[in-house]
């Protein structure tokens, strides 16, 4: 996988995230490009599209496009489902996941998304060997902020 | 924020909210937020939201870049928490699109922390925006590297995503040796083992020259057999992609991978548990599994192949087996793995009961009501339409893809159809699918109309039996999409009238009945200004289209033309002039009005004005001459073909075009010409020919060494040649007589050559070009001499085995002709392109003659040594028909180009070709004498070569026989 974005019916770039190195000017007109082609398409249309010389298979939940790029030899079914696996791991981690949650957790969403992409390839497809490693950084978190409160008491 | 919720999901129950997060319902109301999150960060990204204009935002966010930059600048040291939340305000800033030039180095020393949450934001801002700056990377390694060193799998595996996030030169250098270390250790955990491997995915495809794989080959390979499905699912995309750039080292994953789908393919669907997916089990991990093995040739194990073929049935039955469940995430991952297997039975193109079996099953898609599947069934039948096993059975939906292109909703597939039409055309059902593709286009969207013209041109010219069926075909392409037709297209139409005679009435009368449509394209107007230009005197018979009728029709098109369409018509009324001289006073009038003699485009005035002179001071003989019918054009590629494949990069044209030439051989529109870089195309060995051809190569090498008289020493890496029937000579007669030029070329390759040769020395400068953007791996050349071959051959040391995308190798071979030879010696190149080995043998046109120094003589002279060399066995003879143009000045360029002095006033008939010459080699010189008669009426030569060796003679008269 070339990139995923996640972006808003109204063109709101919520997502992105590059497995290939790209020029920062290049990545937001093939940005802007992308969700115009996208959003231009009506529901019962198929979810995949030749663009440029990618293959793009995307999908809409809700208010939120997800869009993959794929090379020419990946599968278009298995990308689909590659989104479909990735939004039931937000939803599973935010309890039924709306726009709203990737907005003000944004760095939640990389994190969740980095367990289970690494490189543009999947890492594991076990929802539960991904939730757990998420949880398991919670969990970190969750004694970092009791031992700073612990400390701030102390002062 | 509420204005920006999204709708409720339409039919997706909303699970209960987990209890256990309350601190998550009050982020989404940012003004309570407390507990675990930044809550300075979520107050900030609400302000954002929660301004009117972007004027309003960007003021917002240079206040927040003000205070973090005087809070990074402050005296006063930040506490983790601050730098953390402060970091992440910039990487909001960032990802909002705005540039961030600071804040690198708090993120760098947020790496170091040993919080795991300020770590991690640490590393997710180094991920997202890391800087070129050299001092940092260092930073960033040394904190990376404590991190792997940590033995905690959690920091272990930020410190590895980071890795393969940035993916940078200066982190290969500095991690490659490091990671398969980690990833086939015996205690690393499972999770980190995954990560090492994706990670060094990563390293492997930005610098594959720092990743090493040697020693680890195999123990990567048997992560296929790993316990944990994960690790096997991360472990195959790495190994997948080593087995394409080295097939050999890994091919041992082959056996593997077949008993691990195996394993999956028959087991239950809650086998998996974790990894069964919506009933399916582990889908992506049976995708990849069948990818992987599409980097190899079917396994040459029976058992093992055996296993395949039972596993690739199991996957087509299924698709026949009702679903187990009516979402629609179960019939995807099902059929992810039904296409894969499809492109898996297409890539080994060898079980034509599996290719049937593929195709029925896409047949069956083809008309499923989810659009996606249609879209894929049409993509995967165009290629199952290049295969010969399934050509035929595609070609049944043919009714169904047509139907697809008339009624598709989606542009996206109805281009699809359009392309599996293309591909499944043959001579058999041309006529139909140009027909439905003619038709298509009058309707059809403007994005795809100039791709389908060009394949309705190619098409009508590939198929077409009679040529008015494709003067009509191309002119109803100009009428229909004029705007669309290129001019490759409209020049093509053109070209082939002139080469063909028995067209060029039909043509000028069609091209004249279609310029009387009130409102033609100017494409039409251009076409028929040049056709009738020829050939308007085909149909003046007919007092309808006289000559002045013509003129008058073209000319009523005149004024609405574009500059270059006029000066067309221009030339044709001159030509006018000289076929109808009924016509000479109109035309000539016309020209001398103030609008064309005067006009301020300067081509059209001197056209104009040329023209008019031309027309009354030349005599009717000059401008006979001057106006002459145009000659035949050359015969080359077709210019719409090249342009197709220009448009579409190489691959998606050549694949039916390939095809076309397996399945019917010539009868093409335009002949043997035609054909030429098109079955340079078809002998292009495929991949699996290759290895094939590989196993079965006889031990050339030592049958050579057993010939005594094996002069030969090729100091060049030895390797087996392939058997002799794969040797390409399709250059190697094009060189006889001349020593540069191209030899060879294919999608991939182009062998060009230079020679120069000196008495019995010869050198030989070879260059290979990559014609692709993709490095050539394992390149060697290597030079072999079978048979009784005496000319001893150096080459320079192997070539380079790398040659990059677009580059140019290019190899020198110093030859010294010992004595006389008749067999070429023989080039052998492999390399690997992609996975796919690559083995080609080609004739390297080395002949005989190229060692001539050429010898003058006067007649008495010629004819003396003539009789001398009267013994039969000094002459060989050969009477055989002309081939080429038997024009007197090609004929002396050949003759010329042979290296023998050709010899004026010798031969009594001047009509004859005289030569004398001697062949140089270090054993003996061979004196040569060659005659060459032609005779015009028979179209035939006779050819007669004498020289004091029976070999030579013989051999010179084969090689001279297919020149002429």
């Amino acid at each position: 996988m070339r990139f995923m974005l996640l972006f808003s019916r109204q063109g709101k770039l919520r997502l992105q995230k590059w497995y290939t190195a790209a020029a920062e000017r290049d990545r937001k007109k093939m940005v802007r490009e992308l969700m115009q082609v996208v959003l231009a398409r009506k529901p019962k249309m198929c979810s995949f599209l030749e663009w440029r010389d990618l293959k793009i298979v995307y999908k809409r939940y809700a208010s939120l496009y997800f869009c993959c790029a794929v090379e020419e030899q990946d599968n278009e079914l298995v990308t689909l489902e590659v989104i479909h696996r990735f939004v039931e791991l937000l939803d599973k981690y935010f309890g039924s996941v709306c726009e709203l949650d990737i907005i003000f957790n944004f760095e939640k969403a990389y994190f969740i998304l980095d367990e289970f992409l690494m490189g543009g390839e999947i890492q594991d497809t076990s929802k539960k060997s991904v939730l757990k490693a998420i949880e398991q950084a919670d969990l970190l978190q969750e004694v970092a902020m009791i031992q700073s409160v612990v400390l701030s008491l102390g002062q | 924020p509420s204005n920006a919720a999204p709708p409720p999901r339409p039919g997706r129950r909303r699970p209960q909210r987990p209890q256990r997060r309350p601190s998550r319902r009050s982020i989404k109301m940012p003004a309570v937020s407390k507990g675990d999150g930044m809550r300075g960060l979520a107050v900030f990204i609400s302000d954002i939201r929660n301004c009117k204009s972007k004027e309003a935002e960007i003021k917002r966010i240079n206040k927040e870049l003000a205070n973090i930059r005087s809070k990074f600048k402050g005296d006063k040291a930040l506490d983790g928490y601050s730098k953390k939340k402060y970091v992440c305000k910039l990487l909001f800033i960032f990802l909002l699109g705005h540039d961030i030039d600071f804040g690198h180095m708090e993120a760098v020393n947020l790496l170091s922390s040993n919080k795991y949450t300020e770590k991690q934001i640490g590393y997710l801002f180094i991920s997202v925006l890391v800087n070129s700056n050299s001092e940092l990377i260092r930073l960033i390694n040394n904190a990376i590297k404590n991190d792997l060193a940590s033995r905690n799998p959690t920091f272990m595996c930020l410190a590895l995503h980071c890795i393969a996030n940035v993916g940078s030169r200066e982190m290969a250098e500095a991690f490659a040796g490091e990671i398969p270390r980690i990833l086939v250790a015996g205690d690393t955990m499972d999770s980190v083992k995954q990560s090492a491997a994706l990670c060094l995915l990563r390293l492997y495809k930005t610098s594959p020259d720092l990743v090493l794989m040697g020693e680890w080959t195999s123990r990567v390979v048997h992560l296929l057999n790993d316990q944990h499905m994960g690790v096997v699912t991360a472990a195959i995309s790495l190994i997948t992609c080593l087995s394409q750039k080295n097939p050999d080292e890994f091919k041992t994953c082959v056996s593997l991978a077949v008993s691990r789908l195996s394993r999956i393919v028959s087991s239950a669907s809650t086998d998996l548990q974790d990894y069964t997916y919506y009933f399916v089990p582990a889908p992506w991990l049976s995708c990849k599994l069948l990818r992987l093995l599409q980097c190899y040739p079917p396994p040459e194990d029976g058992a093992v192949k055996g296993r395949l073929v039972e596993c690739l049935e199991t996957i087509l039955n299924k698709a026949q087996e009702p679903p187990k469940s009516k979402k629609v995430q179960h019939s995807n991952a099902k059929n992810a793995i039904l296409f894969e297997a499809i492109s898996l039975i297409i890539h080994y193109d060898s079980e034509p009961n599996l290719l049937v079996r593929a195709c029925n099953q896409l047949g069956q898609f083809l008309q499923h009501r989810e659009t996606n599947l249609r879209y894929l069934a049409l993509e995967s039948m165009c290629t199952l339409a290049s295969s010969e096993f399934s050509h035929e059975a595609v070609k049944t939906h043919i009714e169904t893809v047509i139907n697809a292109l008339k009624t598709e909703r989606d542009v996206s597939v109805r281009q699809r159809a359009a392309d599996l039409l293309y591909a499944m055309c043959d001579r058999s059902n041309a006529k139909q699918i140009v027909a439905e593709m003619l038709s298509y286009l009058e309707t059809a969207d403007y994005s795809i109309r100039e791709e389908m013209v060009l394949k309705v041109a190619i098409l009508a010219e590939k198929y077409a039996v009679d040529y008015s069926w494709y003067v009509d075909t191309i002119l109803n392409l100009i009428r229909i999409a004029g705007d669309y037709v290129s001019e490759e297209v409209w020049y093509r139409v053109i070209q082939i009238v002139i080469n063909r005679d028995d067209v060029q009435g039909y043509a000028a009368k069609t091209v004249f009945e279609a310029l009387q449509a009130p409102a033609c394209h100017e494409n039409m107007v251009k076409v028929g200004g040049y056709i009738l230009g020829e050939f308007g005197n085909l149909i003046a018979g007919d007092p309808r289209s006289s000559p002045l009728v013509q003129f008058n029709l073209l000319h009523s098109k005149f004024h609405l033309c574009s500059v270059p369409t006029r000066a067309l018509l221009l030339s044709a009324y001159i030509k006018f002039i000289n076929l109808f001289p009924e016509t000479k006073a109109t035309i000539q009038e016309v020209l001398r009005c103030d609008s064309q003699i005067r006009n301020s485009d300067v081509e059209l005035q001197q056209r104009a004005v040329e023209y008019l002179k031309l027309s009354s001071i030349a005599s009717t003989d000059v401008l006979a001459t001057v106006l002459e019918e145009m000659p035949p054009f050359p015969e080359r590629e077709s210019s719409i073909l090249a342009k197709l494949k220009k448009k579409k990069g190489p691959g998606a044209v050549s694949v039916s075009d390939l095809d076309e030439g397996k399945r019917d051989g010539g009868g093409e529109l335009n002949g043997a010409g035609e054909r030429g870089p098109e079955s340079s195309v078809v002998s292009t060995p495929s991949p699996s020919a290759d290895l094939l051809g590989l196993r079965s190569a006889p031990p050339v090498g030592s049958a050579a060494q057993g010939a005594g008289s094996l002069l030969v020493d090729v100091f060049s890496e030895a390797g087996p040649l392939a058997p002799a029937s794969g040797v390409n000579d399709d250059g190697f007669l094009r060189f006889v007589c001349k020593n540069n030029g191209v030899l060879f070329e294919n999608q991939l390759l182009q062998i060009g050559i230079k020679s120069e040769y000196r008495q019995n020395l010869g050198r030989m400068y070879l260059f290979y070009g990559n014609k692709t953007s993709v490095q050539f791996v394992n390149f060697t050349s290597t030079v072999s001499c079978p048979g009784d071959l005496q000319s001893h051959i150096l080459c320079t040391p192997p070539v380079d085995p790398l040659v990059e995308g677009g580059a140019q190798l290019q190899q020198v071979l110093n030859i010294e002709c010992l004595s006389d030879f008749s067999d070429a010696p023989l080039l052998n190149i492999r390399f690997r392109y992609g996975g796919a080995l690559q083995n080609l043998t080609l004739k390297l046109p080395l002949t005989i003659n190229k060692f001539f120094q050429p010898t003058e003589m006067g007649s008495q002279d010629f004819f003396q040594r003539w009789k001398q060399l009267s013994l039969p066995q000094q002459e060989a003879q050969k009477i055989f028909k002309a081939n080429h143009s038997m024009d007197k000045e090609v004929l002396k360029a050949k003759l010329l180009g042979l290296g023998m002095a050709l010899l004026e006033n010798v031969d009594p008939n001047p009509e004859n070709f005289v030569c004398a010459g001697v062949v140089q080699t270090k054993a003996q010189q061979v004196g040569c004498l060659l005659r060459l008669e032609p005779n015009i009426q028979a179209q035939m030569y006779r050819l007669t070569l004498r020289s004091s060796k029976d070999t030579v003679s013989k051999r010179l008269c084969d090689l001279l026989a297919e020149q002429f």
